[in-house]
C-alpha cells in the first residue's frame, strides 16, 4: 500500500543552518497497516509525514502509494489518496464556515464540485449520520459556524472529515497533543474506531509512549532521521514503554532527549 | 437638499456593484487587491468604446464585465503562479491597466453624450410606459410632490440590477464551487489538503471580484456620461469605506446578509459624501481624505474596543478569582 524506498531530506544544505531531517528511510506498509511512530522532538517524524503527503519533496528516494509513484504528484493530486490530520485543532477546519460546509469540502476527494448545487437534502443526512457517530452531538449543528466549536470538537470533525471518504492512507500528526486528557481520549478512542470502519492504511505520530504501544499493529522509533526500530505485530503485542525506552539507550548508546516523551504517561 | 440624495442613492447603487467584487476579494479571498482602481476604468473603457462605436449598450456593458473578469484573472495568476505577493500583484496591475486603459481608449476622455447608453435606453423605455406616474402617485398622496425626484428610472433600475448581481452572487456562493472558494480564503491549507486545486479558486474568485468592479465601471461611465482615465483613482478605498460601513451597519454572519449590507454601505457611503459636499469648509477633492479616514477609523476603532473589552475581562476575571480566594479561605475557616 505504501512504500518508501531511501528517503534522503536536508534542510539548507551546505548552509551552518545545515539540518538532515531524514536520512535513507526505507519501509513498508500493507494495507490495513496501522504504524505508530515515537521520537523525539526533531527526530524528523513530521517531515516524513510530509514526504508522504506531498508537502514536502524528497532530496532522494521516492514514494510509492497503493502501486503508483508519487514522489513528483503535487500535494493537492496527492490529497486524493491521502486523509490527515494535524497537531493544531485549528489547521483541519475552516472556522468562518458552518459544519455542513466543513463537510462538503472534504468531499472534494471523491468528486467535483457543483457550479450549480449546494449541499443538497440526501448530503445533508449523510452528514448527519456520519457525525452522529461521534456522539458529541454535531448532527444538531450543522449550520453552526467551526469556529465556534471547542477544540476536541473541532479535532474530532476534522478527523472525521479525513477518514470518512477512506482514503488510502490517513496521516495523524500528534492529533491529540494540543488536547486536555479527557478529549485526548475521546479523540483516541475515535481515531480507533474510524481506522477499524473504514480499514483505514494509518501512520500516526505521537509523543505519548502508551499510546504508541495501545494502537496500531507496528511501531516505528525515530530518532535524527533514521528509524532506529521497529516493532511488528508479533514484537508489539507484548511491549512496554521500559522496553521501548531501554532499546533505545541500547541502540542510540544514551537516554532518549525529549522529555516530553520521557514524562508521557 | 433631498434631490441631491436621490442621486446619491443612484450613485450608491451602482458603486454597490464595484463594492461587491471588494468584499469577494478583500473578505472572502482574503486578498486586498489594488487591480480595483485599474479594472474598473478598464471596464468603462470597453464599455464606452463600444457604445461609440455603436454596440448595444447590453453587449458593451457585459463585454465590460468581461474585461474586469480578465484583468482579475491575469492578477490571480500573477499571484498564485508567479508567487508575488497579493498587494505587488494588484499594485502591478493597477499600474500597467492604466496604459491598457488608454490604449482602449485611444484618448483620456471619451464623451457619450449623445451615445444610446444603457440609461438612455431605460429611460425612453421608461417615458414611453409613464411609469414615472406609479412611483409619483404616492408623494402626490402625501402631498410632497417636491420631494419627488424628477424620474424614477434610474433608482428602479439600479435596484433591479444590484438586486440581481446580489441574488446571483448569494447564488454562487453557496453552491459546492462557492462554499469551496469560502474556504480557500478561510484556511487554504486545509482546502488543498482535501484535494482541490486552491489556485485555481483564487483566479477564479479574483476574475469574478473584478467582473463586478469592471461592470460598476461600465455602469458608472454611461451614468456620467463619460469615460475617463482617472476615474478609478482610489477606487479601492471607496470600495472598502462601503463593505466596512456595511458591516459595522447591517452586517451579519449570513452571506445573504453580508451581500446585502455591502449594498447599504455603498449607498450609505454616498450619502456621507453628498452631505460632505454641503459643508462649505470642505471641497469635493477633500473627499479621499475623508473616505481614507473612514477606512482608518473602521479598521482601529474595532481593535480598540476589543482592546478594552480584553482589559475589563481580565481585571473581572481576577477580581473573581479574588472573590473566591476569599470565600475560599472563610470556607477553610468554618470547616475547620
Ligand atoms: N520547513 C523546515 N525548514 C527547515 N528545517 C526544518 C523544517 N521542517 C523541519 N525542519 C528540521 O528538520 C528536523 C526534523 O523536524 P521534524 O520533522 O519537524 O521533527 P519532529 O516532528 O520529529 O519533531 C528538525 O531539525 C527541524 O528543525
Ligand atoms: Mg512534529
Amino acid at each position: 500500500m505504501l512504500q518508501l524506498n531511501n528517503i534522503h531530506k536536508t534542510f539548507y544544505p551546505n548552509t551552518p543552518d545545515e539540518r538532515r531531517a531524514l536520512h535513507d528511510v526505507s519501509q513498508s506498509l500493507e494495507p490495513g497497516d496501522f504504524v505508530t511512530i515515537i521520537g523525539s522532538n526533531g527526530a524528523g517524524k513530521s517531515t516524513l509525514l510530509n514526504m508522504l503527503a506531498g508537502t514536502l519533496l524528497p532530496d532522494e528516494g521516492d514514494v510509492w502509494i497503493d502501486g503508483k509513484d508519487v514522489t513528483a504528484l503535487p500535494e493537492e493530486k496527492r490529497a486524493k489518496l491521502i486523509g490527515r490530520v494535524f497537531q493544531n485543532p485549528l489547521s483541519g477546519t475552516a472556522p468562518g464556515m458552518t459544519i455542513e460546509e466543513n463537510m462538503m469540502i472534504s468531499l472534494g476527494r471523491t468528486k467535483r464540485r457543483s457550479l450549480f448545487k449546494g449541499v443538497t437534502k440526501k448530503t445533508r443526512e449523510r452528514f448527519r449520520e456520519l457525525l452522529s457517530t461521534l456522539e458529541i452531538g454535531l448532527e444538531n449543528r450543522l449550520n453552526s459556524k467551526v469556529g465556534l466549536l471547542s477544540g476536541g470538537e473541532r479535532q474530532a470533525l476534522s478527523l472525521l472529515m479525513a477518514t470518512f471518504t477512506e482514503p488510502k492512507i490517513l496521516l495523524l500528526d500528534e492529533h491529540t497533543a494540543a488536547l486536555d486528557p479527557s478529549k485526548q481520549s475521546l479523540i483516541i478512542n475515535l481515531t480507533k474506531d474510524l481506522v477499524k470502519k473504514h480499514k483505514l492504511t494509518t501512520v500516526m505520530v505521537t509523543h505519548q509512549m502508551e499510546q504508541a504501544i495501545d494502537l496500531g499493529n507496528r511501531l516505528w522509533m525515530m530518532d535524527e532521521g533514521s528509524i532506529i526500530f521497529e516493532a511488528n505485530e508479533e514484537r508489539k503485542k507484548d511491549l512496554t514503554v521500559p522496553d521501548l525506552l531501554s532499546e533505545f539507550e541500547n541502540i542510540r548508546g544514551r537516554r532518549m532527549a525529549s522529555d516530553r516523551a520521557l514524562l508521557a504517561k | 437638499m433631498i434631490h441631491a440624495l436621490y442621486g446619491a442613492v443612484e450613485s450608491g447603487l451602482i458603486y454597490a456593484i464595484m463594492a461587491l467584487g471588494v468584499y469577494i476579494s478583500f473578505r472572502i479571498l482574503d486578498f486586498p487587491d489594488l487591480t480595483v482602481d485599474g479594472s474598473f476604468v478598464t471596464g468603462g473603457a470597453v464599455a464606452a468604446v463600444m457604445i461609440v462605436g455603436g454596440t448595444n449598450p447590453v453587449i458593451a456593458t457585459l463585454a465590460g464585465a468581461i474585461a474586469g473578469l480578465l484583468a482579475g484573472c491575469v492578477t490571480g495568476l500573477l499571484h498564485t503562479k508567479g508567487n508575488i505577493n497579493p498587494l505587488l500583484a494588484g499594485i502591478l496591475m493597477m499600474i500597467a491597466l492604466y496604459s491598457v486603459n488608454l490604449r482602449i481608449m485611444g484618448q483620456p476622455n471619451i464623451p457619450m453624450l449623445n451615445e444610446t447608453t444603457l440609461f438612455s435606453v431605460l429611460s425612453s423605455w421608461w417615458q414611453s410606459l409613464h411609469l414615472d406616474a406609479i412611483f409619483i402617485a404616492p408623494f402626490e398622496w402625501i402631498g410632497i410632490t417636491d420631494f419627488a425626484p424628477d424620474t424614477f428610472y434610474i433608482i428602479v433600475s439600479m435596484i433591479v440590477i444590484a438586486l440581481i448581481v446580489k441574488k446571483l452572487l448569494d447564488f454562487f456562493l453557496r453552491t459546492e464551487a462557492g462554499i469551496t472558494l469560502r474556504a480557500t480564503g478561510d484556511n487554504q491549507s486545509m482546502v488543498k489538503s482535501f484535494s482541490t486545486n486552491t489556485n485555481l479558486y483564487i483566479v477564479a474568485g479574483m476574475g469574478i471580484s473584478n467582473a463586478l468592479v469592471g461592470l460598476s465601471g461600465a455602469l458608472v461611465v454611461q451614468h456620467n456620461g463619460f469615460a475617463d482615465v482617472n476615474l478609478g483613482v482610489g477606487m479601492i478605498i471607496i470600495g472598502l469605506a462601503s463593505v466596512i460601513i456595511g458591516e459595522v451597519l447591517f452586517g451579519k454572519d449570513k452571506i445573504v446578509r453580508m451581500t446585502l449590507a455591502v449594498i447599504l454601505g455603498s449607498i450609505v457611503y454616498r450619502v456621507i459624501y453628498s452631505l460632505a459636499l454641503r459643508v462649505d469648509f470642505l471641497e469635493a477633492s477633500d473627499m479621499k481624505l475623508i473616505t481614507a479616514i473612514i477606512v482608518i477609523a473602521a479598521l482601529v476603532v474595532p481593535n480598540m474596543l476589543e482592546k478594552s473589552k480584553a482589559k475589563r475581562q481580565f481585571k473581572k476575571s481576577k477580581q473573581a478569582a479574588l472573590k473566591r480566594k476569599e470565600k475560599g479561605e472563610v470556607q477553610h475557616a468554618s470547616t475547620e
